[in-house]
């Protein structure tokens, strides 16, 4: 081990464990994985955004060589897809929830909508057989225009009578027109959070099974969270009881959001293979990603904010637009609401804030969580915003945001969007970020630029997210329909190693090394001798996956706990045989001793004992050395922090190059920083495509144009410089790890940086604003725009 | 059906497959070989490539007949016994993966590169990726890790 085989507490950069076998071809991901007797199905998807299926024809199909069973909407009458959060509108009435089948019932709503399932011996066959299903559709009109779509005309979901899922508010919109009214300065601005295809690289997956004999399925499937397929599929769509359903995610390709979600295609081929009586593999296509995978983003926002003549900002009043896409995805609710208008605040002392967000209904993928989830979006919009208001007052950006900022020792700190920040430093980031930048370096490259031709520009963005989702009873009074605790299960073997069930997921983010770091600090034994396992509801006993950045932070804590019943059962058994009383047991470096003696016995000592219990009273001490716990916090947490991007654009193509980009973060206490960075980085890339490169787009009639990686530009590795990543470090206050969760913050915090940087190179030609992605054409039009 | 023969990690390989059968599937279907990935179906995003006759190739976009009599190379079979390649180690010690499933391809490819040009600049390496895409890492650590894997392998 490079940093010395003697580091691997907390802190210090321990190299993977999953790295030997992902590097070597040995991980096991779900299309990696074949059952006896195994079938294939191939989904037939619509074609048209928007129609009423008038019949379905499969006899073709049927008869179609290794076709074994083709299933349609009427065939398969079960449950809807469920939504996991109810949201009220202003009014008090609760969201509409239409139907979400997983096989279309009557009508598609939008491309790539599931009408039937060909199962066949070969893909190849079944994807032959479903070319023979004739579908005769009744093509209706593409509901595709967010606020027109508001406004009424053509009803995607006719049984509810409108296109609005709800009209949500927050906050005291009369206090907040008043204040506007009083301003001495109101900057107005009109935003688009570009939709966004979230793309991990292996693409959905999965594999039903059946056990007619057990009358037990299995599902293998690319899920971030288990446990919360079992529930929802079991209990909502299928009827099926838990203990009758095992489902294991092994490892998965990355996730992002995308693979929270329940999903038709896993529903459908469960349900199917009790039908069929054999396993039954599904794997998309990526052009079946691209159009099925729940997007992310996509509002489109009007927003006021409000400053005294000083600068002191004095109201923020906003009003969004959100795509819900065709059907409530699992999480989509909350995306625009709680998880979006509640960071408003972000890292400033505006007194008064009013957010309305009408969710709405088109002929499009559905939407949902997609990386910083509803954070980006606020984040994006307020600074945004603060950089065209201190332009607008003629102030420094910088300045205008120290002006304003909430003070290191202002904390506890009660926003007035419904949160409560616990700690953070957010002048520290800043401070930092500047120093890292070298802003005081900036002018200089600037002058080098404009001498080549070139304009140069640095932008922004100081930022907050909340995040180690969450506390239940919060997330259950503003509606959630689950908890979202954490458990944890740390089971001593006779020998004194360890495994670790954990009810997080990991897929990328490098769990089975860092809650290894963990336990292996904590029990003073060595990291070889611990294992973490997970995704597998039939190993672990329950988990709400990994999301919002909440496994360390949530599911960290529920190993910590889980790992101080360890030891606490563990000084009553030294106790016991070193004949003492516990509260005379010390623990210390994997040794327990009684107290001012040299009596003591090894972790390892104590383990044994448990499972060889001679002499145990077993009226007092049970043998055994095996806890578990459930952690659910008392809020969430605040990582915040600055990221600075300095960006060169060439006035005569639009082509942006970003040349240097900053990001400072401080995520609490970090465990393993090569992985903490590693985080970053991987974040602040895909806010870099956000910002210059990634864009989903469909036509008026409803065709997804950006459907392949032909046509939707993913970052690669020349789009993108080094990073300079740190931390700062401020302590959660309410868990034990003082950790905060980093999976976000580099997506949430890095577009408006991005986006502030271009509007400031260009700011001498007249751009006020560059919409996203920032193409050479979006750029090289803005330009033409502010010349004309 | 036709019968292909080839070489696969120094051993001999061969079977029936259809003329349409992709490398890839050859690899992962009939071998069994499932280092090798599938991320796209329009030969972007890499997560395929492996080595023929010593040349990185996106196993998506041939056919597996046409690499009758060829020396083919996966992911599985680049390291030495329990020994690492000094690619793979050096993706392992840079944090050059994440969730790991572009990763077979990227290190192949970035083998392929250093083999070519051993004294690649970063700008290069960016270059040449190009042809693998990764969502979880940013480049940043992959780019490192062929930096120094590119010092431990001679160049």
């Amino acid at each position: 081990m490079p940093d010395g085989a003697q580091e691997t507490g907390i802190g210090a950069s321990v190299r993977r464990f999953e790295d030997q076998r992902l590097l070597t071809g040995k991980g096991t991901y779900v299309d990696d994985i074949n059952r006896p007797g195994q079938t294939y199905a191939h989904i037939l998807r619509s074609p048209h955004a928007h129609a009423r299926i008038v019949s379905i024809d499969t006899s073709a199909a049927v008869a179609s060589p290794g076709v074994v069973a083709v299933f349609t909407g009427e065939d398969m009458q079960v449950g809807g897809l469920p939504c996991g959060w109810q949201i009220h509108s202003q009014d008090g009435s609760p969201m509409h929830e239409p139907p979400h089948p997983a096989l279309a019932q009557g009508k598609v709503r939008h491309v790539g909508d599931q009408v039937a399932v060909v199962i066949a011996e070969s893909a190849h066959e079944a994807r032959a057989g479903a070319e023979l299903i004739s579908v005769d559709y009744e093509v209706l009109p593409a509901v595709m225009d967010l606020k027109a779509a508001a406004a009424g005309g053509t009803l995607l979901h006719e049984e509810i009578g409108t296109n609005v899922c709800y009209d949500w508010g927050l906050g005291d919109e009369a206090a907040v027109d008043a204040a506007l009214a009083a301003s001495a300065h109101v900057t107005e601005i009109d935003i688009i959070n570009n939709r966004l295809i979230p793309n991990a690289i292996e693409p959905r997956a999965a594999i039903a099974e059946y056990n007619g004999a057990t009358s037990e399925y299995t599902l293998y499937t690319t899920t971030q969270n288990p446990h919360v397929i079992r529930l929802l599929m079991g209990a909502f769509v299928l009827s099926l009881p838990e203990h009758k359903l095992r489902v294991i995610a092994p490892d998965v390709g990355g996730g992002f959001g995308s693979k929270i979600f329940l999903y038709a295609e896993e529903t459908i081929i469960t349900w199917a293979s009790a039908r069929i009586g054999r396993p039954i593999k599904w794997t998309a296509e990526r052009s079946e990603s691209f159009m099925t995978d729940a997007h992310g983003r996509d509002h489109v926002t009007h927003a006021s904010l409000g400053l005294d003549a000083d600068g002191r900002f004095t109201a923020l009043k906003v009003q969004t637009h959100a795509n819900m896409g065709a059907y409530l995805s699992t999480f989509a609710t909350s995306v625009p609401t709680y998880l979006y208008a509640t960071l408003l605040a972000g890292v400033y002392t505006t007194p008064v804030i009013f957010a309305n967000t009408r969710a709405v209904f088109t002929s499009t993928v559905v939407v949902d969580a997609y990386r910083g989830a509803g954070r980006p979006e606020a984040t994006y919009l307020l600074e945004r915003i603060v950089s065209k208001a201190a332009r607008e007052t003629g102030r420094d950006p910088v300045e205008l945001r120290r002006l304003n900022m909430i003070q290191p020792d202002a904390f506890p700190y009660a926003t007035p969007v419904a949160l409560t920040y616990d700690s953070g430093n957010y002048q520290a980031t800043l401070d930092t970020a500047e120093r890292l930048a070298d802003v005081a370096g900036f002018a200089a490259r600037k002058a080098a630029s404009e001498a080549a031709g070139r304009k140069r520009g640095l932008g922004y963005s100081t930022y907050i997210e909340a995040c180690g989702i969450a506390p239940s009873a919060v997330a259950g009074q503003l509606g959630a329909r689950a908890g979202l605790f954490e458990s944890a299960e740390v089971r001593v073997h006779p020998t004194g190693s360890v495994t670790v069930f954990t009810g997080t997921h990991s897929h990328g983010q490098g769990h089975e090394t860092t809650f290894a770091q963990l336990v292996s600090d904590q029990l003073g034994i060595p990291i070889e001798s611990v294992e973490i396992s997970h995704g597998d509801t039939g190993n672990v006993q329950f988990g709400m996956g990994t999301y919002g950045s909440r496994s360390l932070a949530v599911g960290g804590e529920a190993i910590v706990r889980a790992t101080n019943k360890v030891i606490e059962k563990a000084r009553k058994i030294a106790a016991h045989i070193l004949e003492a009383s516990a509260e005379d047991i010390e623990f210390a470096d994997g040794s327990f001793t009684v107290a001012g003696t040299d009596r003591s016995m090894a972790f390892g000592e104590v383990a044994l004992a448990a499972y060889v219990p001679h002499n145990f009273p077993h009226d007092t001490l049970e043998p055994g050395l095996d806890e578990s716990a459930f952690f659910d916090p008392a809020n969430f947490t605040f990582p915040g922090g600055t990221h600075i991007c300095e960006v060169e654009v060439d006035p005569e193509t639009g082509v942006v190059e970003v040349k240097n980009f900053t990001a400072v973060d401080d995520v609490g206490r970090v465990i393993n920083p090569m992985i903490v960075a590693g985080q970053v980085h991987g974040g602040v890339a895909q806010g870099i495509g956000q910002a210059l490169l990634e864009g989903c787009v469909f036509d008026a009639e409803g065709q997804l144009l950006t459907g392949s990686y032909m046509d939707y530009t993913m970052p690669r590795a020349d789009n993108l410089p080094s990073f300079t990543v740190a931390t700062e470090t401020t302590l959660c206050a309410h868990n034990t790890l003082g950790v905060k969760g980093v999976g976000e913050v580099g997506a949430i915090g890095s577009p408006p940086a991005v986006i502030n940087a271009v509007v400031n190179a260009l700011s001498d030609l007249g751009v006020t604003d560059v919409s996203m992605p920032a193409t050479p054409q979006t750029v090289w039009r803005a330009i033409q725009d502010a010349r004309a | 059906m036709p019968t292909v023969n080839m070489s696969v990690n120094g051993r001999p390989a061969s079977g029936e497959v259809e003329a349409r059968t992709l490398l890839v599937q050859f690899l992962r279907e009939t071998l069994r070989l499932t280092g090798t990935h599938v991320g796209c179906d329009t030969s972007q995003c890499g997560a395929c490539v492996v080595h023929v006759n010593g040349s990185s190739v996106k196993s998506c976009t041939m056919l597996a007949v046409q690499a009758e009599g060829a020396e083919v190379v996966t992911i599985e079979g680049l390291a030495d016994g329990d020994s690492l390649h000094p690619m793979q180690e050096a993706f392992r010690n840079n944090h050059g993966l994440q969730c790991g499933f572009c990763t077979p391809g990227m290190v192949m490819s970035a083998v392929d590169l250093v083999n070519r040009n051993p004294k690649a600049t970063e700008a290069e390496i960016r270059e040449w990726l190009e042809g693998n895409i990764c969502r979880c890492t940013g480049y940043h650590n992959i780019v490192k890790s062929i930096q120094e894997a590119a010092g431990n392998m001679g160049g």
